[in-house]
């Protein structure tokens, strides 16, 4: 990696450190974009079998080219754009809704020199980059003078800012014991203790420790991602779509490619905070980072697991628990880790 | 206490977990689907799609022109205009059946007196354009020369139960 720097800075000069940047930047970003298309396959695959059908199966072997031809035609398609609308914030709010979902990569380490910005406040970083995402939704609700896009609109920004909380708390928890901002440093923390000494690393991993951290912050990522059994913003059944209920084309395609692209990132940040990221499981296997994609697959799969599991929640249940059970808890547990690492049976020195 | 076992069992997610067993299971369940075009359900010989005017051996076309299948319709799809042949018998000129109508009850087979209108197996069939799909008595007589093995058999084997 330093010798291409190095290399490209003898022959371009002081260009090269912006073009080298934007390198791994397509690098990052080209993969995902082929990952959130290949995850809608994924989808329709573990569903459909879910329901004892067989999914996708026609375009190619296995269905494979499917999501290749959804694109296709999803940008041949007319953009429409109503005429009460307010255009200017009806174009804006797509991209509003994916540029927080690829920035957050910027900080997510894939192995410990693999990542694109290893700096120390990362995680405080990924938590207000991700937090824009719901303006995305929001302006598109209220630009399309929609009755159902508002509903969808008000009902995801409640949600997301409810779900923010407890998500915020489960990762105040991570940070505590991990004594860092830095996610590089965060998968470092999980690596020693007892468990890791004795080859078991993936009983030392946040996730053990902090277990109900660990479900509170899955469940919010969920939320967050306005996925099923979560998904109140879009409610086929109730709001026809929700907040991209006037969107066409490749509009309405980059609002999907920021859900799924939201759920790649959330998937990598359960994996990075309480998966231990790129560490090996057992200590015979080397680390790296097909490690860390391997648990991001599990994860997805939970969430889509999730989706084929449970009908989505009414609105005032959904408020309940971010409320009135996530919140609670993550207060004792957050008091709970706190004494924890002040007695003497503290595992996190 | 019962309402603490409640608070425990949802803290510990055990219904949720109950759910995704449920489905995790079917996961691996054998699958239900029928490839279509490749593959295809059984079908029962009273199956009613397509239908057909029949004709005897002899070449002569079944109808009488007594107009209870037009009677007996209940979506009204069925025209019949008729005339006496030179002959002196008794036969339609006019025999059209708009499908677009037609709710394939099967009461016009019902009514039949000489098994001339059958609706048969056939259900592939398509129109492009306003109006392919309303049956002439031409199109629904060649319907009848081009399945009459399959309708033969089909009413033979349904004979001992009428």
């Amino acid at each position: 990696m330093d010798a291409l720097m190095n290399f490209g800075l003898g022959m371009f000069g002081g260009v090269w450190p912006a073009v080298w940047t934007l390198v791994k930047i397509v690098l990052i970003v080209a993969p995902l974009m082929l990952g959130v298309a290949y995850l809608t396959w994924a989808e329709r695959k573990v569903i459909g079998y879910m329901q004892v059908r067989i999914g996708p199966n026609r375009v190619g072997p296995w269905g494979l080219i499917q999501p290749i031809a959804d694109g296709l035609k999803l940008l041949m398609k007319e953009i429409i754009v109503p005429s009460g609308s307010n255009k200017a914030i009806f174009i804006i709010a797509p991209m509003l809704a994916i540029a927080p979902a690829l920035a957050a990569w910027a900080v997510v380490p894939f192995t410990d020199s693999l990542v694109l910005a290893n700096i120390d406040a990362s995680l405080l970083y990924i938590m207000a980059i991700t937090s824009m995402g719901v303006y995305g939704i929001i302006l598109s609700g209220w630009a399309s003078n929609s009755k159902y896009a508002f509903l969808g609109a008000m009902r995801s920004a409640a949600q997301m800012v409810s779900y923010e909380i407890s998500m915020g708390f489960s990762l105040i928890c991570v940070l505590m014991v991990s004594n860092s901002l830095n996610l590089v440093d965060i998968v470092y923390a999980q690596d020693h203790g007892r468990f890791a000494e004795w080859g078991v690393g993936f009983l030392s991993w946040n996730w053990l420790p902090l277990l109900p951290m660990f479900l509170v912050y899955l469940i919010s990522g969920v939320a967050e991602t306005n996925r099923a059994p979560f998904d109140v913003a879009e409610g086929e059944s109730e709001i026809v779509a929700g907040f991209h209920v006037e969107y066409s084309g490749m509009a309405f395609a980059v609002f999907f490619l920021a859900e799924y692209a939201n759920m790649i990132l959330v998937a990598a940040l359960t994996s990075i905070m309480f998966l231990g990221g790129w560490l090996s499981p057992v200590g015979f296997l080397p680390d790296g980072a097909l490690w860390l994609f391997a648990k991001m697959a599990f994860v997805l799969l939970l969430f889509l697991w999730f989706r084929a599991t449970f009908p989505r929640y009414r609105y005032d249940q959904l408020m309940r628990l971010g409320w009135k059970v996530f919140v609670p808890v993550c207060l004792v547990w957050l008091f709970v880790v706190g004494a924890w690492m002040m007695s003497p049976l503290n595992i996190w020195k | 206490m019962g309402s603490m076992k409640e608070v425990f069992n949802s803290l510990l997610l055990k219904e949720l977990l109950k759910g995704m067993s449920v489905t995790g299971k079917y996961f691996f369940a054998r699958k239900i689907t029928v490839q279509y075009p490749e593959e295809k359900t059984p079908m029962s010989n009273r199956f009613r799609g397509l239908h057909a005017l029949r004709r005897y051996p002899n070449g002569e076309e079944r109808c009488i022109a007594c107009k209870l299948c037009e009677a007996i319709c209940p979506a009204m799809a069925i025209t019949i205009e008729a005339e006496p042949r030179d002959d002196g018998s008794r036969r339609t000129t006019r025999y059209d059946i708009d499908l677009t109508k037609c709710i394939f009850c099967g009461f016009c087979e019902e009514a039949c007196p000489v098994d001339a209108v059958v609706e048969t197996r056939i259900y592939e069939y398509h129109g492009e354009k306003r109006g392919d799909l309303y049956y002439t008595k031409q199109m629904l007589l060649a319907n009848g020369d081009r399945y009459e093995a399959q309708i033969a058999q089909d009413r033979q084997l349904d004979a001992k139960y009428r």
